[in-house]
């Protein structure tokens, strides 16, 4: 793991890929194309990009509108003002009628650093999961984050896809990507833990410290969060016994909860979520504001150990 | 269709309102009354469409932001012969195809979901772009309630359509006046909106929403370049008396003796 590309890097490039090949990708911005990433298909397709100005809303909806007349919209904007002010157009206008509408916010979680808590969508995950018949992805690198945006634009319905400013490892080995289908990136006895995004790494990283101690801890990349791979997490918690989640979200209503749903009165196993504790995130470089929150290798280590 | 046979139509679809509602002991009489003219006319004498194939790719759209305007919206659906009027019976009852407000995956030719108010036009902008863009010639109607307007995201709508260029929008606002709190004017003042309606952009035409001729004037003119506004004044509960300007009658069902009474009043 040598190079770092963010998975709103590869989104945007993904987006121009895909222009090339569908005529019908049209991709929608409200004034953060730069941030996004969706600059790269501005340039490349201007006639398909449409900058609909800071009304978060009013785009979301205009994608609705997009997508009955046979096109397939990308929308994005910051996880927050996507996921979060615009809620309500999502939930009605496009997840209800069922509309292919593509919603693709950057910038979630506190990894955004600097720009702090107001910017750092600590809860989009469960807001989006919430809605019946939402798709929710949460890519781990670079490489999954273009497989899974290929993917989107062959998958009809809904979807919410969750990406990240911050430049992290891309993984040297080539996963398979499938909706809905989890990825075990390692094996190990004592522990299956569930993560997604940029704690997959961190995940992987906390399993080499604790191999170290002679702890082996299956690590697994649930990157569908909804709908969540059941067969996958129930093999993984009856083979292991203990279970443990990692997200850059809150505890409540992300990949934890989702995983709990899953086992809840079926599997008896230790059950531990790590992510954020009911608490908005702060401005601070990125690495910084990740260890406030426990989010680092070494921390998520530590508390696999309390667990087992 | 003349305007004789048109308000023919118009009084069958009133009728089939007080039906609807009556039936369901629930929905929305008031808005529903005040967007007749308005709604017939557009569906009978200016869309492309086919009601033996509803989903017809060349088809015009119809966005209806005020959602609640359902019962005039089936009834004028029903009568173009998209369905069965002995649908109306199951209006707002448990596996109906007519939902409370328009579902366009349950009823044929609805085109979006609405009634979460202030963001039917938005979609309205959207399918208008996606014509464009694609070179179709589909024309775009939305209807929308005055008290609707006081959503900022309808502004936000506005504003697209003119940057866009949206000549292919044409978007109705039924100003009847009245909202579930009381008149419009009290509750949130919307101002002078012709004024607002040409700073954004629109050509607008300002109009008795209950003169067919003049709907069918304002609907006719030619218009390049920019989105078209079609500012109707309406009466709420319109043609049944004692729902005239009441805002009680927004969203109240006629017990059975107000459905005769005012079935009576709608007779040919």
């Amino acid at each position: 793991m040598s190079e770092k590309i963010a998975t709103r890097e590869a989104y945007g490039k993904a987006l121009v890929e895909l222009g090339a090949v569908n005529d019908k990708i049209v991709v929608l911005d409200a004034d953060l194309a730069g941030a996004t990433m969706t600059k790269f298909f501005k340039a490349a397709y201007p006639d398909r990009f449409f900058d609909c100005g800071i009304a978060e809303a009013n785009m979301m909806n205009i994608a609705a509108g997009l997508s009955t007349m046979g096109l397939v919209p990308f929308c994005s904007t910051f996880a927050l003002f996507g996921a979060g002010r615009a809620y309500e157009q999502i939930r009605n206008s496009i997840a209800y009628p069922k509309f292919n509408v593509k919603i693709c916010c950057s910038h979630a979680g506190v990894s955004v650093g600097e720009d702090g808590g107001s910017h750092q969508a600590v809860e989009d995950i469960g807001l989006m999961r919430l809605i019946p018949g939402m798709t929710v992805i949460v890519p781990a690198d670079a490489k999954e984050a273009r497989l899974a945006t290929l993917a989107l634009a062959e998958f009809r319905g809904p979807v919410y896809m969750r990406l990240a400013r911050l430049a992290t490892p891309v993984f040297e080995e080539d996963y398979p990507f499938e909706i809905g289908k989890a990825n075990v990136l390692r094996e190990g006895k004592d522990a299956a833990v569930f993560a997604c995004g940029l704690m997959v790494n961190e995940a992987l990283e906390a399993a080499r410290l604790l191999s170290a101690e002679g702890i082996e801890i299956s690590v697994i990349n649930v990157h569908t969060i909804k709908p969540i791979d059941a067969a996958c997490v129930t093999a993984y918690a009856e083979k292991c016994g203990n279970v443990i989640t990692v997200e850059e979200h809150s505890v409540i209503g992300g990949l934890g909860d989702a995983v709990a749903d899953v086992l809840m009165g079926k599997v008896n196993c230790a059950f531990r979520k790590i992510g954020i504790n009911d608490q908005f995130g702060q401005s601070g470089k990125a690495a910084d504001v990740l260890r406030e929150y426990g989010l680092t290798a070494d921390q998520i280590a530590a508390k696999i150990k309390e667990t087992l | 269709m003349n305007t004789n046979e048109l308000s023919k139509v118009c009084r069958q679809v009133r009728r089939d309102i007080i039906e609807m509602t009556g039936n369901a002991g629930s929905g929305h009489p008031g808005g529903s009354l005040s967007a007749v003219e308005l709604m017939t006319s557009v569906f009978y004498n200016h869309m492309r469409l086919d009601p033996k194939n509803p989903t017809d790719p060349n088809r015009d759209r119809f966005v209806l932001s005020k959602g609640h305007a359902a019962p005039c919206y089936y009834g004028v659906l029903a009568e173009m012969g998209f369905f069965s009027r002995d649908e109306f019976a199951d209006f707002r009852q448990l596996h109906s195809i007519l939902q409370g407000h328009p579902d366009c995956k349950k009823t044929p030719g609805v085109d979006a979901a609405t009634g979460s108010l202030g963001q039917g036009c938005s979609i309205a902008v959207g399918m208008a772009l996606g014509a464009k863009i694609q070179g179709k010639d589909t024309r775009v109607y939305a209807l929308l309630g005055d008290g609707e307007c006081q959503e900022g995201q309808i502004w936000e709508a506005f504003m697209a359509a003119a940057h866009y260029k949206l000549d292919n929008l044409t978007v109705m606002i039924d100003l009847n006046g009245l909202q579930i709190d009381g008149a419009v004017a009290d509750v949130m003042n919307l101002g002078d909106m012709n004024a607002k309606l040409r700073a954004f952009g629109f050509d607008v035409h300002e109009i008795d929403g209950h003169d067919l001729d003049a709907i069918e004037e304002a609907l006719s003119a030619p218009v390049s370049g920019r989105p078209k506004c079609i500012l109707a004044h309406t009466v709420k509960g319109r043609g049944v008396s004692f729902m005239e300007n009441q805002a009680g009658w927004h969203g109240k069902a006629p017990n059975a003796e107000q459905r005769q009474q005012a079935l009576k009043e709608l007779e040919d």
